[in-house]
């Protein structure tokens, strides 16, 4: 299945209008190879300010990974992504994200079409209490897919890398795989409607280490087709899995603690030679 | 005084073995809990063999033609119960069907972030009061305000529409509609409670997952979170039509006590239990006897409605691993 242009339609949802801090930016600007260009200027949880300065390119067919020691904000900036924050109440985002020729904050995009084509894999894995069948078709069906169901239910299984475990079983209850399983058939729910961009927040946290391994080799193969942004907060996964590494920490210094992104460079370079003196101390361990 | 079995010095005092008197204590909780378990277990095969020897005699002299027969003649020694078998099922599917709908559409209403919570448990604890009200006082209810307000409803129904089955009679007092109706409304809070609980049971994270596939809030209610509640939703209804099948008072009251079958909603009829609770005052020694028979069979169907329901909670609920 193709997937379909971001449709938009009139939203009720709260969307921010920040005309004084707006970008220049547009699709026509943005580099060939950034699918998605993340800017946050500011996201408040009601007068909390989370999360400040945050610019995160995401490079189409490579991994992002966001890392940084918790209360950073990380996982924050990457649920702004699709919008999953719109769900919290007082959320509040002043900043664009250009996808796809918008910005997905317009307010004549519809929260529920960023979501369609921008996939979210959780922290826990979450399946549906419907058979392995229905989880994959879930948007499918939600999308009105009209072609083969069967094919397309088994290519998304054979991309999560769990087919031959559940070719016997689709009819099952997916809440009786296990927990490295259910991780796997949420990401084949959701690469199922062939999303742009995948977005993973700390998908393997829940996981024991063969099942994390499992879910690191596959993200590599789904760099081939999707574009993969990840919360990790384990820097070795970063460093096994991340093209990019984007590095965030909390700032405390005006009373809050407001993350904040320090530096983004390809993964290498950020380990091997950070820029910043925080970076490098992050590295070292000095904290976490 | 027990010696303490590992020899630690105790002289601190700060550590002492149990005393004689704490594991006699210990002991005789355990007895005496145990005691009021089984004493309940017993009770409960105590009223079950008394009532189905007391059915004896009438079960041998009428065997299963009892439970096919339409008459109940004492006069004559004719009792049947099909009419009040029939009486008792088509007014609790009634009831179940209409207080399964508003009950369901209650606890989404009340669960799926329409309104604040404050509000949420308020509305809540409203409904329950609905099973705080007495039996009676729905019947005196139904008699004084419900059949006069729906009367010229039925009727009209009745005068314009009497080709349907449904409304083949008219409503000229007590009869199935109005008993439904207010049977229905006594069942409401138990599914809408039951359910509730179903729906707030489900973890934020399932509810997330179906707005991440980008599901609008009607698409994740109706794809994500009713399968989700549905063991629970159909426990709550096996509850609730339970609860329609033993119901007596309010019925007894409204439904008209009629020994007929008809489909017809505004026809009186006659449950099991309003059957019983009419003709035990002036049961003599048999007839005593004939009643005890047909309380075995309303056992029976609510015993086999409420063994059904969990055995398929059991097969759905819980993940259906």
């Amino acid at each position: 299945m193709e997937a379909t242009p971001l449709s938009t339609s009139p939203t009720t949802q709260e969307t921010c209008n920040c005309e004084s801090v707006c970008f220049v930016g547009s699709e026509a600007t943005l580099p060939a190879d950034v699918a998605l260009d993340c800017q946050v200027e500011k996201i408040y949880y009601g007068d909390f300010l989370a999360v400040r300065d945050s610019y995160v390119p995401i490079h189409k067919n490579q991994i992002t990974g966001f890392i940084g020691p918790s209360g950073c904000g990380k996982s924050t900036v990457l649920k702004s992504i699709n919008r999953m924050n719109d769900l919290i109440r007082g959320f509040r985002f002043e900043g664009k994200v250009h996808f796809h020729g918008m910005d997905i904050y317009d307010k004549s995009v519809d929260p529920v079409s960023v979501r369609r084509n921008i996939g979210m894999v959780f922290q826990q894995p979450n399946p549906f209490a419907l058979s392995i069948y229905e989880n994959v078709a879930f948007g499918l069906r939600l999308n009105r897919f009209k072609g083969d169901m069967d094919e397309q239910v088994e290519k998304a299984l054979r991309g999560a890398a769990i087919w031959d475990e559940v070719k016997n079983k689709l009819k099952n209850n997916g809440l009786s795989l296990s927990g490295g399983q259910q991780q796997r058939l949420c990401i084949a729910r959701a690469i199922a409607t062939e999303p742009r961009v995948l977005l993973m927040d700390e998908p393997c946290s829940a996981l024991d280490p063969i099942a994390t391994r499992q879910i690191e080799e596959l993200m590599i193969q789904l760099k081939e087709k999707y574009t993969v942004a990840i919360v990790t907060h384990n820097m070795q996964q970063a460093v096994r899995v991340a093209d990019q590494t984007a590095f965030f920490a909390v700032d405390i210094s005006s009373g809050g603690r407001t993350g904040y992104l320090v530096e983004m460079a390809p993964t290498k370079e950020l380990f091997e030679n950070p820029q910043q003196k925080l970076t490098k101390e992050y590295l070292h361990g000095d904290f976490s | 005084m027990v010696t303490n079995p590992l020899g630690l010095d105790d002289s601190s005092g700060l550590t002492q073995p149990p005393s004689a008197g704490d594991i006699f204590v210990n002991k005789s909780f355990k007895a005496l809990t145990a005691f009021f378990t089984w004493a309940t277990i017993l009770l409960l095969a105590y009223i079950v063999f008394k009532i189905g020897s007391e059915a004896l005699p009438a079960v041998s002299k009428y065997g299963l033609e009892f439970l096919t027969s339409t008459t109940w003649d004492v006069n004559e020694g004719k009792f049947g119960i099909l009419p009040e078998i029939w009486g008792t099922l088509y007014s609790s599917l009634l009831a179940l069907g209409l207080g399964g709908f508003f009950g369901i559409a209650i606890a989404i209403f009340l669960t799926q972030d329409f309104l604040p919570y404050r509000v949420e448990m308020v509305l809540k604890n409203i409904i329950e009061l609905l099973a705080a009200i007495p039996s009676v006082v729905y019947g005196l209810w139904g008699i004084f305000v419900l059949i006069p307000l729906l009367r010229p409803m039925c009727n009209f129904l009745n005068t314009n529409f009497g080709g349907i089955p449904f409304f083949s009679t008219s409503l000229s007092g007590p009869g199935m509609f109005p008993a439904a109706l207010v049977l229905s409304i006594m069942i409401l809070p138990t599914v809408a409670a039951i359910s509730q609980d179903a729906f707030r049971a489900i973890p934020l994270k399932t509810k997330e997952a179906a707005f991440g596939m980008g599901t609008t809030r009607w698409e994740a209610i109706l794809r994500v979170m009713i399968p989700t509640a549905s063991g629970g939703i159909f426990g709550a209804l096996v509850l609730g039509f339970g609860r329609a099948l033993g119901e007596t008072m309010a019925l007894a009251m409204l439904i008209g006590n009629s020994n007929k079958i008809s489909l017809s909603l505004f026809a009186p009829g006659n449950t099991l239990a309003s059957l019983l609770a009419l003709n035990f005052p002036e049961a003599g020694n048999h007839e005593t006897s004939v009643l005890m028979y047909a309380a075995c069979i309303l056992l029976l169907i609510t015993l086999l409605v409420n063994i059904a329901g969990a055995f398929i909670i059991a097969k759905t609920g819980s993940g259906g691993k």
